[in-house]
């Protein structure tokens, strides 16, 4: 821990302060020091999505991430944001339309998604899948989830 | 997966190396810090950490350049558009002056990774890595963009052709960081098209196109931007295209098929310019 470096930060709306190296991922941080394993680590390069949170209310890769990066920042998981209910029409959509099996890829797929909820508009099929290019399922083959998407957009 | 098994897999992930992290506050500071020998430039991180991570890199201090605002500005000077080194692709994206100004990059734009990524990478890291199948190089290349480059002692400027020198090879020297580019004002005659086939949405280009006017650079076809000027008609520039364009294969596609899609995009380029 030669280079350690204390960081403060709120993690779901609590204030957590922790000694961290710099070599750290903002993911093995919350998953490993605070228990939130909610938020998966899939590939960790950047290509699956499986790992995405929430930093200052923008959607990010939580292995492209250092914590020390996010020092002063506020950091959603899907944890906080099915707690507070803001997931719960995506989930119950999810659920629904049957849009995950073995659910490795849906706590990604629920904070990418629910990014486009927040847009506050109508977006097409197509648009849906741009959006969530970032985010790999092997289960599904992605209808279900576009349907349960969409279900909650444009519904 | 069972739970040794799970453990096992743990133990052979992707982990970067260790190195100190540094967070300066300015410019100044950042400059100081990278003169140091093994430091390196962490901007938006979102290729470097993916290269930590697969110990491809191996940097003994971090110079975080995030909290530097003077980086950060997209603004309208001297008839040029200056953006800041650190200006995310997700800030470009929404950027009303560079759909206005700068049309051919607002439309490479889409194509640059995925949203969450789009909200932490920059402009200033993807030139300054230089990977050959990124957009914002050729983009650079095609519009005779200039690069701002600022060194402990000094700063000086190099036209985009000149910066990119070979597969992640640019101009720029050890301890010196790319602060900015400037790219010229689309004039209301410019004709700019960016095209892109990619595996999926979002995903490195199998083969780009960014045309401006003449000018024609293709990405993802050699070990940099591959520039071209074509005037005539589009059966001579696509003869000019399979003489001249080498393109390598990749784990997917042949230099063959590599070579067709280019066409494929000049035709489509040149037939809606």
């Amino acid at each position: 821990m030669e280079h350690a470096l204390d960081i403060t930060l709120t993690v779901n709306g609590t204030r957590v302060r922790h000694r961290v190296e710099p070599r750290e991922h903002l993911i093995d941080f919350l998953r490993e020091k605070l228990g939130l394993t909610g938020s998966h680590v899939g590939c960790e390069h950047g290509v699956c999505g499986a790992c995405t949170l929430r930093v200052d209310g923008q959607i990010v890769r939580g292995c492209l991430m250092l914590a020390v990066q996010a020092n002063g920042c506020r950091v959603d998981t899907v944890e906080g944001l099915s707690d507070s209910k803001e997931l719960a029409r995506l989930q119950k959509a999810f659920h629904e339309k049957n849009a995950l099996q073995c659910g490795f890829c849906t706590p990604g797929m629920l904070l990418a998604a629910q990014d486009l909820v927040l847009k506050n508009k109508k977006f097409t099929r197509e648009e849906i899948r741009q959006h969530m290019s970032g985010n790999y399922c092997r289960c599904t083959g992605y209808q279900a989830i576009v349907d349960a998407i969409e279900e909650v957009v444009n519904g | 997966m069972a739970g040794k098994a799970a453990g096992k897999a743990a133990g052979a992930a992707l982990k970067a190396p260790a190195f100190a992290y540094a967070k300066p506050a300015s410019l100044a500071e950042a400059l100081e810090l990278l003169a140091r020998p093994g430091a390196k430039v962490l901007a938006g991180g979102q290729s470097l950490i993916p290269s930590l991570n697969m110990r491809l890199s191996s940097p003994e201090l971090l110079v975080d350049i995030g909290s530097i605002e003077q980086l950060k500005h997209i603004e309208l000077k001297n008839g040029a558009i200056h953006i800041g080194a650190l200006v995310t692709h997700a800030s470009l994206e929404t950027s009303e002056t560079v759909r206005k100004h700068v049309p051919l990059l607002a439309q490479a734009v889409p194509h640059v990774a995925h949203a969450a990524i789009r909200n932490r990478g920059t402009l200033g890291g993807s030139l300054a890595l230089a990977d050959p199948a990124a957009e914002y190089p050729a983009v650079a290349v095609a519009l005779e963009a200039v690069f701002e480059i600022a060194g402990k002692n000094s700063t000086r400027r190099v036209g985009a052709a000149e910066f990119f020198k070979g597969l992640f090879e640019t101009d720029l020297k050890a301890g010196e960081l790319l602060t900015a580019v400037e790219f010229p004002v689309a004039k209301p005659a410019d004709k700019s098209v960016f095209l892109e086939l990619a595996r999926r949405n979002g995903d490195y280009a199998i083969v780009g196109l960014a045309a401006h006017n003449d000018r024609f650079v293709f990405l993802g076809a050699g070990d940099r931007p591959v520039q071209f000027s074509f005037r005539n008609n589009l059966e001579e520039a696509k003869a000019n295209l399979e003489a001249n364009l080498k393109p390598s294969a990749d784990l997917y596609h042949t230099a063959a098929t590599k070579l067709h899609l280019a066409g494929v995009l000049l035709e489509r380029a040149w037939n809606t310019r």
